[in-house]
């Protein structure tokens, strides 16, 4: 096989076969795929969960993870957050001609692992070659169905007064990695992604606490986009407590560095859990005993004052807004 | 996102938040903040909505975008999209709105090359990258900017590069507070003065604060303890009548400045005078090329002119800047003018002040 993509490689010809078959069957396969019919033939009952999501981080290499492991975990995530068990997967790939096959290889290969992990199977696929100039790279979409397993499922709606707001783990470390890595930053110590797929800590927490009112992981806009959606989603303010908001000191010193909040970055592991107050502890116990939940705290409440907004204890008493994010965040300037 | 840092301590903070209070007790008092970063970590830290009612802290022209002339802002859209033209720019730059709702941003997306970078070496080494094409960096910045960027025309001249520019949108801070204070409208009691400017700077620029205008003034770190104690040396000076301009961030500043980045700069510029948005011309308030380097300038190399340019309908910019208005007392204020859909700069920044209060106070005109 050549050592770059060729254009007659999505072409559906011959050529393609042999990259199927030589790249994608060889990480992904599983007995639905192997049947390479038209579609996959798969047997749920029972309320579905379905999500899509297309994947086109730049780097696509970054530590922590790639954009292979992130197309799984994403998707996996979104329709975990629904209280549903994530069973499969389908995804598309659009490559640029030239594109290095080694790569292709690294990139399937640990979409395949995350998969294995996230105990999903990836049922169909698509390849599609386009023209060097044409697509930056490579671009990946994920489909994912689940069966849900809460009922109620968690939604955004559901957030109520008296909630407690939960958060998995530290905030910012993905944006921040795939940020500096794209300015060719480095810090003093390295910052790594968080990428993982976190439905085995949602189902856990979800079968011993069916009182889950809303689970959701702050991608894209981080805490604060998402606290806010549900803020507006449940018609509720939310109030956080600043100090007890984890971010690691890496984060924290890089995004100074930047002038950026990591309260906005981006995160690919970490979920947002809203119960009522007195399940707030039992959760955490939950969360803590999974490698990742382990620094999962209780950072806020859900109040009836305000609804629709999201505001910040500061560590020194006073109280500001915490808004969504216009547009993206930018390096300041001085 | 607690920190065992002493100039965060909560304790310590509430100490001085009482002193503030005992000292103001009777009067009322307008401070400015006269750097973007003050505005923004005054929201941030929560100070904002700590201070005693009493005191009043306006945001100043202290944000580099927010004073960019509308005519500046003219002056790069009409470059960004000209053949073998690359516009290297700082994020910041991006959705400010220019004439005829156009920006950079705008102009990108109908195939103007504009790359964002994180420093002018970047727009140095895309320069490297692209001997063919010109290379225009949006030398936008006060006092703290500005010595990296006259180090990367320094460098671009030693490697012989012809293909690197610069437009030389670069602002003097205290020709800027001369301006202020001579505005018969002004009424700001006292300055926190910007930490970063003065470290290039030193304190000898800000002498006439006091001694001619009777103003007392604080150069001011960025933690809370900074920023209460920067409120707290003001109403103390006020009370005493005794204006003075104080270095309470001498961790950082050192009273003579950093002679060597200024040295760098005044090898590469020379004071010119300079548009400000909302207040207008101000006499040495800007940098133009020193004659060594006139082939860096973006303006004489293009051909690119200022063309008088209308302010942009219904903006008060110009009064917010200069601490006639506070922002939610702009009538545009979060109606027609958002961080969405911005009229002003001021809307657009991050450092700028509409935007902070857009983006950071509780409930506009009733939690102050
Ligand atoms: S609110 Fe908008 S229109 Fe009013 S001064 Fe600020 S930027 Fe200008």
């Amino acid at each position: 096989m050549s050592d770059k993509i060729l254009l007659d490689q999505g072409s559906g010809g011959l050529a393609s076969h042999r990259l199927v078959a030589d790249v994608f069957f060889k990480h992904l396969g599983n007995p639905i795929l192997n049947r390479m019919d038209d579609a996959a033939l798969i047997n749920v009952s029972g309320p579905l969960a379905v999500s899509t999501d297309s994947f086109t981080v730049d780097p696509i290499f970054f530590p922590g993870g790639d954009i292979g492991s992130l197309a799984v975990h994403g998707t996996v995530n979104d329709v975990a957050m629904l209280g549903a068990k994530p069973l499969y997967l389908t995804c598309g790939f659009i490559i640029e001609e030239g594109f290095a096959m080694a790569d292709l290889e690294r990139i399937v290969a640990s979409m395949g692992l995350a998969a294995k992990k996230a105990k999903v199977r990836i049922v169909a696929g698509d390849t599609k070659v386009v023209p060097r100039g044409t697509a930056d790279k490579i671009f990946i979409n994920t489909t994912g169905i689940g069966q849900v397993v809460a009922n109620p499922a968690p939604s955004g709606h559901r957030a109520r007064p008296g909630d407690a707001v939960i958060i998995s783990g530290t905030l910012g470390d993905h944006g921040l990695t795939v940020l500096s890595h794209r300015q060719g930053l480095s810090f003093e110590a390295p910052v790594q992604s968080d990428c993982a797929s976190l439905n085995h800590l949602t189902l856990k927490l979800i079968e011993a606490l069916p009182k889950v009112h809303v689970l959701r992981d702050p991608t894209r806009g981080g805490l604060a986009t998402s606290l806010n959606e549900i803020a507006q989603q449940s018609s509720v303010g939310i109030v956080l407590d600043e100090p007890a908001i984890p971010v690691s000191d890496v984060v924290r010193a890089g995004c100074e560095i930047l002038g950026l909040d990591p309260l906005y970055l981006a995160n690919e592991g970490k979920l947002i859990c809203v119960l009522p107050e007195k399940y707030a502890q039992q959760a955490l116990t939950i969360m803590r005993r999974d490698p990742l939940g382990r620094q999962a705290r209780v950072i806020g409440s859900v109040v009836a004052d305000r609804p629709g907004k999201v505001v910040l204890r500061t560590g020194m008493g006073g109280h500001r807004m915490l808004g969504m994010l216009e547009g993206e965040q930018l390096p300041r300037i001085c | 996102m607690t920190s065992s840092d002493p100039l965060r301590d909560p304790a310590r903070c509430k100490e001085l938040l009482v002193q503030i209070e005992e000292s103001v007790k009777g009067s009322s008092l307008r401070f400015m903040e006269v750097c973007g970063t003050h505005t923004v970590a005054l929201f941030r830290s929560g100070v904002h909505s700590l201070l005693p009612k009493s005191v009043v802290h306006l945001t100043g022209p202290g944000c580099p975008v927010c004073v960019t002339h509308e005519s500046e802002v003219a002056a790069y859209l009409e470059l960004a999209g000209r053949s073998g033209v690359i516009i290297a720019t700082f994020g910041d730059l991006m959705r400010v709105p220019g004439p005829g709702g156009a920006s950079l941003k705008k102009a990108h997306a109908e195939g103007a090359r504009v790359e964002v970078v994180y420093s002018p070496f970047d727009a140095l080494a895309i320069a490297r990258d692209n001997p063919g094409d010109k290379v225009v960096f949006l030398g936008i910045g006060f006092e703290t900017t500005t010595p990296t960027v006259a180090a990367t025309v320094r460098i671009a001249r030693q490697e012989g590069l012809s293909n690197f520019l610069v437009m030389p949108f670069h602002k003097l801070v205290p020709p800027a507070l001369d301006a202020l204070l001579s505005d018969p409208d002004m009424a700001v009691e006292g300055f926190m003065l910007p930490g970063h400017v003065s470290a290039i700077i030193g304190m000898e620029p800000y002498r006439p604060l006091a001694e001619r205008y009777h103003v007392p003034a604080v150069v001011a770190g960025f933690e809370p303890v900074d920023l209460l104690q920067a409120i707290l040396l003001m109403t103390e000076m006020k009370r005493q009548g005794k204006p003075k301009v104080i270095n309470n961030y001498k961790r950082v500043v050192a009273d003579e400045g950093n002679p060597k980045a200024r040295a760098i700069v005044a090898e590469v510029y020379k004071p010119v005078d300079a548009l400000w948005r909302g207040i207008g011309t101000i006499p040495g308030s800007g940098l133009g090329f020193t004659d060594a380097y006139r082939a860096f300038d973006a303006f004489e190399v293009l051909g690119v002119e200022l063309k008088a340019s209308k302010p942009l309908p219904g903006c008060r910019c110009g009064e917010v800047l200069k601490g006639i208005m506070r922002p939610d007392e702009c009538p545009l204020f979060g109606k027609a003018c958002t961080p969405a859909q911005p009229v002003g700069p001021c809307m657009v920044s991050t450092e700028g002040s509409c935007a902070a209060y857009f983006k950071y106070q509780l409930d506009l005109n009733t939690d102050r």
